[in-house]
């Protein structure tokens, strides 16, 4: 059976047009799948590279090198939440936060709780210093943001 | 021009109620410079924007027209722009306003340049924490697609454009100019060795130019008002001095840090770091004075308390010591705060987003960090300081040991720290105390 769902051949497919090389739809890829799947695990690494024609060396190189995109061994929780621990958050409480939530939710920046519903991370600079301390959750950023907040808000995407 | 009698340019819709619709934009007058444009002849309007003396807005303040003209000459096939919307630097958030708020403006400042550069495809490359920017430039381009401001024969005219929004993947280093090249086609974004500059061999090995978001919102501004109106704005050319090439325009600064009123404001270039604190961001917070002031981005070092009445054009910070104006992101740093935890979080995100290619940033950061983490752990040696200092003298573009300016960026907070508050970071590890910030450990 196939890793990767109809939509995210589509997805793929419909990437291939706008560059001049296959490669550069390797971004765009690990995407969808990661959004799709919670990770991208080995065999999605395969069929992608199949679909681009690289090898899946080339996918696992460039897939690796950002931070961002998770394993099959690793992969992430329902919800994503981001907290930004870079200097003008941490002037306004951003690690206290990040520490207080690493606390409540009994995980290390980088885990996922328990029952699979929330992975918390560390963020270098979220872009949203107006409002520090800030948060991602998946991608929407929120401003001004207390461990309250944040679980308020989680809980209510659970 | 006082700073009482000016209007905001760059963020004069921000507010208006669909600010973000084609409608709107416009109903204000948008795209009437593209119309412009698109009537002149392209090296007219690189020499109109080369004449109005706009310097990019990304960080390295390269004045812009000059940078079209390093495109060949005789160019057979494709020349690519890419849009540097991958914002990271600490303190900076401006492209996201301009994007959330005001997203046409951008995009009729892409369509021009394009239009300029003669490129038929552009790629915006837009970093992924930016969601909400991400649907909004999404349903803009759907819009100028319907509205013939994109495609085939834009406005009735022989040129076609092409826009395609690039996601990245939350890596600093895309924000270098090959970083990002690499990344948009697909790798590592591992920094090119230059030459070959980009508009020689960029993207997908053709000819390319990366501008700035913010550098592109200003140009449909300068092509409808003209250069001169741009020049009246900002510092001019130091006549002393033949390599300074001015600072015109206005300009978002971004207030962060220990402000009673942190944000965005758009000012005439070269306001002194003191007014801006003080009479647009409401002062310093709870009645205590600036220790540090950070004059844009992280990157670029930090001021003290009497360096303040810095001019923040282009040539300003340099003065003071620090790497130079950067993305004009001022981070202010309270005297209730610790030197030592500053620079360890400046030197903790370098180490997590060097990309490890070159080796003398790769470990100049990773170990400035394990020095600092000693030291707020109280097991530092009055040594340290100088081994820092080694450190950051010898990392970077500046003294020729890296491929791009990111361990400059983590050499320069290093310096201006250890240089400006050298007594601090005495006390500190004469002291042997441990820092009672709770920085979290661990930089990878």
């Amino acid at each position: 059976m196939s890793e990767l769902s109809p939509n995210a051949k589509q997805v793929i497919e419909d990437h291939i047009g706008r560059y001049p090389s296959k490669q550069a739809v390797t971004l765009p890829a690990l995407h969808v799948v990661q959004e799709e799947r919670g990770c991208v695990s080995n065999k999605a690494m395969k069929e992608i590279a199949e679909i681009l024609e690289l090898s899946p060396a080339q996918i696992h190189d460039t897939m690796s090198f950002y931070g961002f995109f998770r394993t099959e061994e690793d992969p992430l929780g329902k919800t994503r939440v981001w907290i930004c621990r870079s200097l003008p958050c941490m002037l306004r409480g951003g690690e206290e936060l990040l520490a207080e939530l690493c606390e409540r939710w009994g995980i290390q920046p980088g885990g996922t709780t328990a029952d699979g519903k929330i992975t918390l991370e560390l963020a270098e600079c979220l872009g949203a210093c107006d409002g520090a301390p800030c948060m991602l959750v998946n991608d929407e950023l929120t401003l001004r943001v207390t461990a309250d907040d944040v679980e308020k808000q989680v809980r209510g995407v659970k | 021009m006082s700073d009482s009698e000016f209007k905001p340019v760059l963020l004069g819709r921000v507010g208006r109620p669909n600010s973000q619709s084609l409608e709107s934009y416009k109903a204000d007058g948008g795209y009437k410079a593209l119309a412009k444009a698109l009537s002149m002849a392209n090296t007219d309007v690189i020499e109109t924007v080369k004449a109005s003396g706009l310097r990019g807005r990304g960080g390295a303040g390269f004045p812009t027209g000059l940078k079209w003209t390093f495109l060949p000459k005789d160019i057979n096939g494709p020349v690519y722009l890419c849009i540097n919307g991958d914002e990271s630097e600490p303190g900076t958030f401006n492209n996201r306003v301009l994007i959330e708020e005001d997203p046409h403006q951008v995009l009729e400042g892409i369509v021009i340049s394009s239009y300029a550069t003669r490129t038929t495809t552009a790629y915006f490359y837009l970093r992924y924490e930016y969601g909400r920017c991400y649907r909004t430039l999404k349903a803009a381009i759907d819009e100028m697609y319907a509205n013939n401001l994109l495609g085939k024969n834009i406005l009735g005219s022989n040129y076609s454009l092409d826009i395609h929004l690039h996601r990245g993947a939350c890596a600093y280093i895309c924000g270098e100019e090959t970083g990002l090249i690499e990344s948009l086609e697909g790798k590592r974004a591992w920094p090119r060795i230059k030459p070959p500059f980009p508009a020689i061999e960029g993207a997908f090995r053709r000819p390319t130019v990366v501008n700035n978001v913010e550098t592109m919102a200003c140009i449909p501004h300068i092509i409808e008002r003209g250069p001169e109106w741009f020049m009246t704005m900002g510092i001019p050319k130091d006549p002393n001095n033949p390599r300074d090439a001015g600072s015109y325009g206005p300009k978002l600064y971004c207030i962060s840090g220990h402000v009673n009123k942190p944000g965005l404001v758009e000012l005439p270039m070269g306001i002194t770091a003191r007014e801006l604190i003080d009479k647009h961001a409401g002062g310093v917070w709870k009645g205590r004075k600036a220790k540090a002031v950070v004059p844009g981005g992280i990157s670029m070092g930090f001021m003290t308390e009497k360096e303040l009445d810095t001019p923040l054009d282009f040539a300003g910070p340099g003065r003071v010591g620090c790497l130079g104006l950067g993305t004009a992101a001022v981070i202010v740093i309270d005297d209730h705060t610790s030197m030592v935890d500053v620079l360890y979080n400046a030197c903790r995100f370098f180490a997590h987003e060097s990309c490890g290619q070159c080796t003398p940033c790769r470990e100049g950061t990773a170990w400035s960090t394990k020095i600092l983490e000693r030291i707020r752990d109280g097991r530092g040696k009055l040594s340290d300081i100088d081994l820092l200092l080694e450190i950051s003298s010898s990392i970077g573009t500046i003294p020729g040991s890296t491929i791009c300016g990111l361990a400059d960026g983590a050499a320069w907070p290093m310096k201006t720290a250890i240089n400006k508050f050298r007594p601090e970071f005495e006390e500190y590890i004469k002291s042997g105390r441990k820092s009672e910030s709770r920085q979290l450990a661990g930089a990878h």
